[in-house]
């Protein structure tokens, strides 16, 4: 069954667009909240001590180099063909955005400012909350949009495990020389993609009037 | 009252930033510690709360020990004032005044109610404690600094280098302001600057050091301007000290003569009969508020003044309050004027008499021999107590900023 227009037929194994679009957001956000979970403290660690940032900062690069792949495949067989074997591997991948982006954004905080909390009777944690993090959502937000784009895209390569989400679209779509299917594929994948930037952008305004500075 | 007692601080590769000093800012006074980069003034000022520990000696405030408090709890206590202001730019203007208040337990509303009040007390309007510190023009940025150090209602405030980022006019506001707030509050205040201009004008004593961390000396700005100890210290007050350290003297014993002063509408026999006696005659309208000079050679020979206009009379320079100004103000007037002749007003603006170049000399001999200054101000400071800022205030706002012309 084939019909023209913007959302053609997909074979019915693969189920509907809506469940389609729902499994693909799902493990690219929850990847990019569990990426952040971990960054946080990773990223204050490379602040408190600045000698391992390098050192981090290739792991990290490391890490994202290897191919998701052969993650799954290693992942496999404690975690089985289930979402969470997308999800870890993509987490991880996030670090390489986030961890840095945290460590600047709180290093770029203006001296005058960082010296007139500590004056004002600031102890190191209530700062880290009132001061230090607040100032460091800018880029944070940054790192925040560049993982969540990757990870909606990147997402579809579960597909190997049978947890592609729209990656089984692109599967069929090979395996049917449906060329229709890939396209509307990319471009709902782009869609989504654009989306979840969008909101970002918005919660960045709203969580920073003070910003200056609002690119967007 | 702040001592600190052989208070040294060497880096650990050597550098020493602070050799011993004793120095001792009083309660209630400001106290300013001036000298070049690297004189170690902002590492003396950041060891009263803690932000820099010293490597030997001890800081008390008010007899205690700094250290006998955690740093964090020390610090709520003391005002802190930085170059820059240094405002939360994620905080309004309000939040960043209820700062130390919050932390210190105070409850939102009271906290609100006082960072309010603040705002008044340094010349910020209601309407900008919603804004956001870059919605402020840097003035009104370091307004907002000061009043949220003061928010907790500190006994001792520490100033490190405030005035020094914006420009030259908005800075001569500030230091005014900070004269007139400390007028009213009487906070023990230590004020870090590298603007030997700006320590004389603000401290009630000023130590001057050098670089290492060395004392010179510990003066006030009179005895300073008078008697600097060592060729540092004379190079650092740099030129003009005898003429800025007239300002610290009260016009009061200027001879203020009325005979030159003559009403435009004055019979004509008066006129022709002053003309005769004096070179140059000072015009003044019916409120005897000056117009300006006119040459004895000018005066009509009918002795009509009113056939002069206004626009024909020289300009008087500007006028100096003959009970409030500083003697610099009445040399100044003299010196501007063409007549070479200081006009001396009343707080009302009326004339009270002119006195030439010449005639101020007398009174300037006086104050070089003065080791402490004579206020003048029977009303208002003790007998040989210095000029009280809030009096400095009005005189220097006057110096600049001639009502009259």
């Amino acid at each position: 069954m084939r019909s023209a227009g913007l959302f053609p037929h997909i074979p019915s194994y693969l189920g509907t667009y809506g469940s389609l679009i729902q499994q693909q957001l799902t493990m690219a956000l929850l990847s990019v909240l569990f990426g952040l979970i971990a960054a946080l403290p990773i990223a204050l660690l490379c602040v408190r001590y600045p000698k391992i940032y390098p050192a981090m900062v290739g792991l990290l690069t490391v890490i994202y180099s290897l191919p998701s792949i052969a993650l799954f495949v290693l992942l496999v067989p404690s975690t089985g063909l289930t979402q969470t074997t997308v999800i870890i591997p993509l987490s991880v991948y996030s670090l390489a955005a986030l961890v840095p982006n945290i460590v600047e954004g709180i290093r770029g905080i203006p001296e005058d400012v960082r010296l007139a909390a500590v004056a004002m009777g600031y102890t190191g944690a209530r700062r880290l909350v009132a001061v230090d993090l607040p100032l460091a959502v800018p880029p944070i937000m940054a790192g925040l949009r560049v993982a969540t784009v990757g990870n909606v895209s990147m997402v579809s390569v579960g597909t190997v495990i049978g947890v592609g989400a729209f990656g089984a679209l692109f599967t069929a779509a090979a395996q049917l020389s449906r060329s229709d299917l890939a396209v509307t594929g990319i471009v709902v994948i782009v869609a989504l993609a654009l989306a979840c930037d969008l909101l970002l952008v918005v919660a960045q305004r709203l969580l920073t009037p003070w910003n200056k500075r609002r690119s967007a | 009252m702040i001592s600190f007692v052989q208070v040294g601080k060497t880096y650990p590769d050597g550098t020493v930033a602070v050799a011993a000093t004793d120095l001792t800012a009083d309660s209630g006074r400001i106290t300013v510690l001036v000298g070049p980069s690297g004189s170690g003034k902002t590492t003396l000022l950041r060891m009263v709360n803690r932000m820099i520990e010293p490597t030997s000696g001890e800081i008390l405030i008010d007899g205690v020990d700094v250290r006998s408090k955690s740093a964090p709890e020390l610090r709520r206590g003391i005002g802190y004032v930085i170059q820059n202001a240094g405002l939360f730019p994620h905080r309004t203007v309000l939040a960043n005044v209820m700062t130390v208040p919050r932390l210190l337990g105070w409850s939102k509303d009271k906290a609100r109610e006082r960072a309010m009040e603040l705002l008044t007390t340094v010349g910020l309007e209601e309407s900008h404690a919603k804004r956001y510190p870059f919605q402020l023009s840097g003035g009104q940025q370091q307004r907002v600094g000061v009043a949220r150090a003061l928010a907790a209602d500190p006994p001792v405030l520490l100033m490190d280098e405030p005035f020094s980022a914006v420009d030259p006019v908005v800075r001569k506001d500030l230091q005014t302001e900070l004269l007139r707030l400390q007028s009213e509050l009487s906070k023990t205040i230590l004020f870090v600057t590298h603007d030997i201009d700006e320590a004389i004008q603000l401290g009630d004593k000023v130590a001057v050091l050098n670089t290492g961390g060395v004392l010179e000396q510990f003066d006030t700005p009179t005895e300073l301007l008078a008697n600097p100890k060592n060729e540092f210290v004379e190079s650092f007050l740099g030129l003009d000290r005898g003429v800025r350290r007239l300002s610290f003297f009260s016009s009061t014993g200027v001879p203020l003569r009325p005979e030159p002063v003559v009403a435009r509408d004055a019979p004509a026999a008066e006129v022709l009969a002053r003309r005769g006696a004096q070179p140059w005659l000072l015009v003044v309208d019916d409120g005897h508020k000056p117009l300006g000079w006119l040459t004895a050679e000018q005066v009509p020979a009918d002795g009509d003044l009113t056939k002069v206009a206004v626009g024909e009379l020289v300009s008087y320079g500007h006028t100096f309050g003959a009970a409030t100004d500083s003697l610099r103000a009445a040399l100044d007037s003299a010196i501007l004027s063409p007549s070479s002749r200081a006009v001396g007003v009343a707080e009302d603006g009326r004339v009270v008499g002119v006195a030439s170049v010449e005639e101020l000399v007398p009174a300037i001999r006086a104050a070089q021999s003065a080791s402490v200054p004579d206020t003048g101000h029977g009303d208002r400071g003790e007998p040989g107590d210095r000029v009280e800022p809030g009096d400095r205030n009005d005189r220097e706002d006057r110096d600049d900023n001639p009502d009259t012309v």
